[in-house]
């Protein structure tokens, strides 16, 4: 077979699915407005969130636990710059202040083991919860804050752009020598650092590159919110999201991770609504559950059943 | 003036004791049995209201319970580490990949007890008055229970470290914490060492948990304010150290009552302050080996 026709077909199928999907996902609110499109604008915010975390801690291991922060960050740019400014500069400058927050922090923060740069991001959150909240009552004399409201449909068509971004980074991310390098330095740093590797610039850039679409989606999130205080735009649970979704959808392809967040916000909104006093059990029972017995998460799993069906006679292809 | 600073000087010290206590247990179950456990305040919670409930419903002497709270608290931690970390240890690739993995699933504690607990006692804080009446120290004037607590603290963290380091079991607890694997070739059995661990973790988080409840209110999500400051104090102290977590403690308890006298808002935002900067300069703690 001629190698150019191989090459073509193999981009062509998942890139015309690729573009019917965008199609669709363009024209949703055109047929299902109303909670359908806020839903979705959900799901594409934790996709976004879930997907960035994964640009960085997928392949280093590094496990971050400040999404939040970064998330955060995005939500009170919003609330402070959202009367003055147009929204798409308030966004970008969401992103842009979560990029500065997260340089600082990597550059600080990435010469740590492992745990000790897990419990350090953690820290962090509740950090700038505290002094926020600390400088609110003291300084500015609120608690809270009111952000301009945007018509959800704008609101989704914002999260559609920040997705489809936000998907091209990892894509690109991930074919690209950087992708590479990020890999080696998960599989043995120092061996990466002896090919020639910066890896502290490696590792620093990717993180803050990754904090960049989660302060864009807090920026736009903000705005659904209406009415927010530090306590509403730290919330942990924002940094343990990605990690659960992630993990849930199996972080060794791209889309793995993509699933993961579907289920999970689908099954978040549905279980909030139904039994909120249960939910956060729930959660924390499927946290266990799936660490215990879904390591590589559901694309692991489906590949593992697709190879016992097929009697693994694709091995070596 | 004088008074004043005695005042926060003792105050620093009554609240030492307790997070001394609280990241002993830590300690343990993070230097010996590797597990990060951010579920540790929710067995300080677990202990409080354990000892809340004997007390108001059927009338037992807060002290009294120390014999029935411990030893439920324990067998708790015994048998999540046998059934959910052990196997957990097995399954992970590296101990890297454990201590992420156990982090995680440690979360996933978190969020099980502390909203079980919501279910049975509510979210409102509660409380009750035992041993209330002041004492006077040299011009400061503390409340009983807070000393007897102090003492307390004290006395099961000697009788901990006595346990350690003289008898059998403590040394195969130490030699676990050195190396696990030759440990295990050594004749120890490591898991159940490890689940021991874990367990008496738990049991220092439980007798933690009762100590706060005799002098503070108590509520169903307090816990991870304590995981927080266990895991300063463990830090600041050097991890795996006994000793290095009792001055630990001592130490951010008087940061804690330093703080809170010139800005009570922000002792919090202090501790994270301390532990960032502790985490950038020195790492290994101030008792930490390497």
């Amino acid at each position: 077979m001629d190698i150019n026709t191989f090459t073509s077909k193999r981009f062509l199928v998942p890139g015309l699915i690729t573009l019917i999907l965008l199609i669709l996902l363009a024209t949703f609110p055109l047929y299902l407005p109303g909670y359908p499109v806020i839903l979705l604008s959900s799901i594409l915010m934790y996709i976004v969130i879930t997907v960035s975390w994964v640009i960085f801690s997928g392949p280093t291991g590094y496990m971050s636990l400040a999404s939040a922060a970064f998330f955060g960050v995005g939500i009170y740019t919003a609330a402070i710059l959202g009367e003055a400014l147009p929204l798409p500069i308030v966004i970008g400058i969401g992103g842009l202040a979560s990029f500065c927050v997260a340089l600082l922090v990597g550059a600080l923060t990435l010469r740590l083991r492992g745990i000790y740069f897990a419990i350090f991001t953690f820290g962090l959150v509740e950090l700038i919860k505290h002094v926020l909240l600390f400088w609110e009552l003291h300084v500015t004399g609120t608690r809270g804050r009111f952000v301009i409201v945007v018509d959800y449909t704008t609101v989704y068509y914002v999260m559609l752009v920040i997705f489809v971004m936000t998907m091209l980074t990892a894509y690109f991310i991930r074919r690209s020598k950087f992708g590479s390098a990020l890999q080696s330095i998960g599989e043995n740093e120092e061996a990466a650092a002896h090919t020639g590797i910066n890896v502290t610039l490696v590792k620093v850039i990717t993180f803050a590159i990754s904090a960049v679409f989660m302060g864009a989606a807090g920026a736009i999130m903000a705005t659904r919110w209406t009415y927010i205080d530090p306590y509403i735009a730290f919330n942990l649970l924002i940094s343990f999201m990605p990690v659960l979704m992630a993990i849930f959808g199996g972080m060794g392809q791209l889309y793995g991770p993509v699933i993961g967040a579907i289920i999970f916000t689908y099954l978040k909104e549905e279980l909030i609504t139904r039994i909120p006093e249960l939910y956060m059990i729930i959660f924390g029972v499927v946290l266990v559950a799936v660490i215990l017995f879904l390591p590589n998460g559901l694309v692991g799993l489906i590949q593992k059943l697709w190879k016992r069906v097929t009697g693994e006679q694709h091995e070596n292809t | 003036m004088l008074v004043t600073m005695l005042d926060v000087v003792i105050g620093g010290l009554l609240m030492g004791g307790i997070y001394a206590l609280i990241a002993v247990g830590l300690s343990l179950q993070y230097g010996v049995a590797r597990v990060l456990n951010i579920a540790h305040g929710e067995f300080i919670m677990l202990g409080a209201f354990a000892t809340w409930t004997l007390y108001i419903v059927f009338g037992i002497n807060p002290l009294v319970s120390l014999v029935i709270v411990g030893p439920v608290v324990f067998i708790i931690g015994f048998i999540l580490h046998r059934t959910l970390f052990t196997r957990l240890r097995t399954s992970s690739a590296s101990p890297a990949a454990f201590e992420g993995n156990s982090l995680l699933a440690s979360f996933g504690l978190l969020f099980i007890i502390q909203n079980v607990a919501i279910l049975i006692w509510g979210s409102a804080p509660s409380g009750y008055t035992y041993l209330a009446f002041p004492v006077n120290l040299g011009g400061a004037i503390f409340a009983a229970n807070r000393l007897v607590t102090l003492g307390f603290a004290v006395g099961i963290g000697l009788v901990f470290y006595l346990f350690l380091a003289r008898t059998r079991l403590g040394k195969a607890i130490r030699a676990a914490a050195q190396d696990p694997a030759t440990a295990g070739l050594m004749g120890v059995n490591i898991n159940r060492v490890l689940a021991l661990c874990f367990g008496l973790g738990a049991l220092m988080a439980g007798f933690a948990g009762l100590l706060i409840s005799m002098c503070f209110s108590i509520q169903a999500t307090m816990g991870l304010q304590y995981t927080i400051i266990a895991i300063i104090v463990v830090v600041l102290g050097g991890l795996g150290s006994i000793p290095g977590s009792f001055i630990g403690g001592f130490i951010l308890g008087l940061i804690g009552s330093i703080v809170t006298y010139i800005e009570p808002g922000l002792s919090l935002a202090a501790y994270y302050v301390i532990f960032i900067l502790l985490l950038l300069v020195k790492p290994t703690g101030i008792m930490g080996k390497k």
